[in-house]
């Protein structure tokens, strides 16, 4: 049963083979059972889980059904959810139970789909390695020294572990990607503008976009299916029409236009990775698809910029956490500046206080221009690159990550080398563009992750090509026993 | 030595919208506190803003109204500063892209000259909630109600000169706001609020002075009283050698003083940068047209249109047009009663006088526009004289009804019968022979003692002119 991924569900619960109820019970089962080695849960919704599986039982019973009614599934504790703690990995909202559901849960809620709890992250999303979190680092299920990535640690560590058939998650620089890349998951980042950010905590809002940790790119697209669409109540989300991101599929992908950035296989690259990508690129020359190499000029400036950008948008942010309305409050506060102070202090960890310094100065009188104005003008450069080559290319495709997953404590130390981390997925953030990692390869026994970025709102295509990749191959089916 | 005041104006004006800037949460004032505020205006985790529309239509109005460049694309920023009744931590404003770009009004100043003053810019904002220190023993009370009020400010040149020209500066732009309908413009309420930008610098210098900034002045009287409170402060600093000092002034309405609140040295840098909750708000050529049609006719569009129609004189077209509620009581007055120049007088003097006595709007005058043009009727139809009209009005006033009641009640009809007139006129003539001695040897100021007579007998009812005429014919016989 927990091989089984979100599909291969929704396929058993129509057939009768097992209730919501049954599924939900054995999951959370597995979990409390399993995640005391990984970490990956903060909150487990278990009374919550069981009422929402018995309904989803019921509606069954009366027709009343939603391709996911009954799939249990986790959410990124980034997502606010009625009545459930959403910390964001942060002590500073360890006590906050938001009155509303972020309209992704909410549209999940009414799919019928049941949220078996929520998993583990960086504080407030910051970091590639899932060390940040108030509640402690991730595990990564494949190598339990190791990380499973960052942000998403939680979503991605939790459903290569079989704790939940798929996650919700969030990337701003890579923090979807990257986690599918180091435990073996297809991580999809739609376009930007895809789904609503509404009730979904703000990092960096140019950035931030909702997306999944799934065992395939089918999977992906049933997920997708629910997630997308327009909000009115998020300004930024765009008003096109969804589509079935299923639809697509089965489509051959002969004469597909396959761009290889050469700035993504230069130096920093493990060699081990390189070769295994490079093959992955071979099976989809098989598949009918022709390789071009193509220039991205301004990608060594990604990290750069997005360290400006992301960090000043969170400054301001995270400044609604002073402790007087909601959250951690310091205790006996002398005055109000004290009250700011120890609160914040006290509340933050250590990576969300060094950006929340980082954008303060970048945005500070006398360095805007040099910092901020800048690193626009960088972004703009970066989405000219995209826009150029895809009058070229169809899609782009590289490694997700240098290499693979580190060990836990290896890189705390130096902030740098973490950021440097999210070197080839930053600029399709920057770029506001849908990406997807999906497994394609092992070295030394560790999952690699293959990113294939595409046009704006090209998520049926992407989940295309994916899964035409998966049925060529069988790299996303390898798991490794807890 | 002569000095030169240089001042200008950053007026904020509540825009009477509905709901908030960015959400849905009522702006009515006066509600328990923070029963207005949700979740976005509380600044709950993942909570975003959407653009009132409304608000925005209100702003372009207003640039419309003003003749001013309407930013094709205006961009949101943040304004970052902690302070507990700013729940985000910042202010979302417009800074380098607002929604109005240059305009400028146009005032008149009490001798009649016109002076036009450039408007740099009006941007839209947030207002922040209120922090209550009184009543929490040592702590501080947050009422987040007023949180998130869309605001529009609107600053001025430095074109203003003094803080006589101040003030016609603002009741223009008050006029203007009511007459668009964008904001009620209670200044009592906070609905329309004035920091004023003051400066001295000696005649003929080019470069301004340094500025102080008077916060949060909330009448017209006290903008003229702190204008030149703080004019005089900074005289006296020049002259005795001194130094002004850049800085935010706070004015004590009691005391009649400015006092220091905070100087610029040790000021916020608000770190501002585009909002990236909001997208550009992008307005095409099509949107600005709706909305110019929906433009009232303008205080100085009605008023040259009084002067033309009406024929009134600029001032009585200028004092009537300057309100938008007397402008159109005046036009329904005009309208039941035809007469123009009567209407005008009537309105602009009497009615005025009483509703200034009384402290109440002309919306609740006891004497509707039906009313005073019925006794307008009356006046021109001969029916009672113009000092009759004064008693009837009184009347009216007083509840007695209207025109037509009060003069059969009270029996106030003139006397138009020349036969009864001449009968009196007579009379007069008959009893003050010594009068008419002194009347006929030239002296004429004498027609006033029987005319008085006339009217006293008449008991100020008989037709004045004829009975001027019927006089004068008697006399000299």
């Amino acid at each position: 049963m927990f091989k089984s991924g979100i599909a291969d569900i929704s396929r058993s619960l129509a057939a009768g083979e097992f209730s919501s109820e049954e599924i939900t019970k054995a999951y959370l089962a597995r979990i409390k059972e399993k995640d005391k080695e990984l970490n990956s849960f903060i909150t487990l919704c278990e009374e919550q889980a069981l009422a929402q599986a018995k309904t989803a039982d019921a509606n069954r019973a009366k027709g009343e059904v939603h391709l996911l009614t009954g799939v249990p599934i986790a959410h990124k504790d980034i997502f606010c959810t009625t009545g459930i703690r959403t910390s964001c990995g942060s002590r500073m909202l360890d006590n906050f139970i938001a009155p509303y559901n972020a309209t992704v849960v909410e549209n999940f809620n009414q799919a019928g789909v049941i949220t078996l709890g929520k998993t583990n992250m960086d504080e407030f999303a910051m970091g590639s390695s899932n060390e940040t979190s108030y509640y402690g680092a991730v595990h990564n299920p494949w190598n339990k020294e190791l990380v499973p990535g960052g942000s998403s640690g939680g979503s991605a560590a939790a459903v290569a572990a079989h704790l939940c058939p798929g996650a919700t998650a969030t990337d701003t620089g890579g923090s979807i990607r990257q986690p599918a890349a180091f435990c073996g998951l297809t991580g999809l980042k739609p376009t930007y503008g895809r789904v609503s950010r509404w009730g979904m905590i703000a990092f960096a809002s140019s950035l931030d976009q909702a997306g999944t940790l799934t065992r395939s790119a089918e999977d992906a697209a049933l997920m997708l299916n629910v997630m997308a669409g327009h909000d009115p109540k998020d300004s930024t989300s765009i008003n096109i029409a969804t589509e079935d991101y299923t639809t697509n599929l089965n489509k051959p992908l002969q004469g597909l236009k396959i761009g290889i950035p050469v700035q993504h296989f230069a130096k920093g690259l493990n060699a081990e990775v390189e070769t295994n990508i490079r093959y992955a690129l071979s099976e989809f020359e098989k598949l009918g698809a022709t390789l071009k190499e193509i220039s991205l000029p301004n990608s060594h400036q990604s990290v750069s910029a997005y360290y400006v950008i992301a960090p000043a948008e969170a400054s301001a942010n995270l400044s609604r956490y002073d402790g007087v309305r909601y959250g951690y409050r310091c205790e006996n506060p002398k005055d109000l500046e004290d009250l700011y102070k120890r609160t914040r202090s006290e509340g933050f960890g250590a990576e969300v206080k060094r950006r929340i310094m980082i954008g303060t100065y970048a945005l500070s009188a006398g360095y805007y221009d040099a910092y901020y104005i800048k690193a626009q003008k960088i972004r703009r450069l970066i989405k000219n690159d995209f826009d150029a080559a895809f009058t070229d290319v169809d899609v782009i495709m590289g490694p997700t990550s240098p290499h693979t997953a580190f060990k836990i404590g290896a890189q705390t130390n130096d902030p740098v080398s973490m950021y440097l981390e999210d070197i080839y997925t930053i600029a399709v953030n920057l770029a506001g563009l849908p990406g997807i990692s999906v497994p394609a390869g092992l070295v030394n026994n560790l999952p690699i992750g293959l990113q294939i970025i595409g046009k704006n709102f090209s998520e049926s295509h992407l989940l295309n090509i994916a899964h035409q990749f998966q049925q060529a191959t069988d790299w996303h089916t390898r798991t490794r026993e807890i | 030595m002569e000095w030169e005041t240089v001042i200008g104006l950053e007026v904020h004006v509540q825009l009477a919208t509905n709901s908030k800037l960015f959400s849905g949460s009522s702006i009515e004032f006066g509600a328990e506190p923070n029963t207005q505020a949700n979740i976005y205006d509380l600044a709950l985790p993942g909570t975003l803003p959407v653009l009132n529309k409304e608000a925005l239509k209100m702003a372009v109005k207003f640039g419309l109204a003003i003749d001013a460049e309407i930013g094709k694309k205006s961009v949101f920023d943040r304004k970052n500063y902690f302070y507990p009744d700013l729940p985000k931590g910042y202010q979302t404003s417009q800074l380098d892209f607002p929604t109005v770009g240059k305009g400028s009004l146009k005032v008149t100043l009490e001798d009649g000259s016109t002076k036009v003053i450039g408007i740099t810019r009006a941007h839209m904002e947030e207002d922040a909630g209120k922090s209550l220190h009184e009543d929490f023993h040592g702590e501080t009370g947050i009422d987040l109600n007023r949180a998130g009020t869309p605001l529009l400010e609107i600053v001025s040149e430095p074109e203003i000169r003094s803080a006589v020209e101040a003030v016609a500066y603002l009741k223009k732009l008050h006029s203007l706001i009511l007459y668009l309908g964008i904001s009620d413009g209670d200044m009592s309420k906070g609905n329309m609020r004035c920091d004023a930008n003051v400066s001295v610098r000696l005649k003929g210098e080019t470069e301004f002075g340094t500025r102080a900034e008077i916060k949060n002045i909330n009448s017209f009287k006290y903008v003229e009283k702190a204008i030149n409170i703080e004019v005089e402060r900074q005289i006296d600093i020049l002259e005795d050698g001194g130094r002004i000092v850049q800085e935010t002034r706070l004015y004590d309405s009691e005391k009649n003083e400015t006092r220091s609140m905070r100087s610029k040295e040790v000021a916020n840098d608000y770190r501002y940068f585009p909002e990236p909750d909001l997208l550009p708000v992008i307005i095409d050529e099509a949107f600005i047209e709706e909305i110019r049609e929906t433009l009232p006719e303008l205080p100085d569009a009605k008023r040259q249109r009084f002067m033309d129609e009406y024929k009134l004189s600029e001032y009585d077209a200028l004092v009537l047009a300057n309100d938008l509620a007397i402008a159109s009581y005046f036009e329904a007055v005009v309208a039941s009663c035809n007469n123009a120049k009567l209407s005008a007088n009537w309105v602009s003097v009497d009615l005025q006088a009483h509703l200034n006595e009384a402290d109440i709007p002309i919306s609740e005058s006891p004497v509707t526009p039906e009313m005073l043009g019925g006794l307008i009727n009356k006046i021109t139809d001969n029916t009672i004289s113009t000092k009759i009209a004064k008693t009837v009005f009184e009347a009216m006033l007083a509840g007695e009804g209207n025109a037509e009641q009060i003069i059969e009640t009270r029996g106030l009809k003139q006397v138009t019968d020349s036969g009864a007139i001449e009968a009196m006129v007579d009379a007069v003539i008959a009893n003050n022979p010594e009068q008419v001695e002194q009347y006929r040897a030239g002296k004429e100021k004498v027609f006033g003692f029987f005319v008085g007579k006339i009217m006293q007998a008449s008991k100020g009812k008989a037709n004045p002119a004829q009975v001027n005429q019927i006089l004068k014919d008697k006399l000299s016989n």
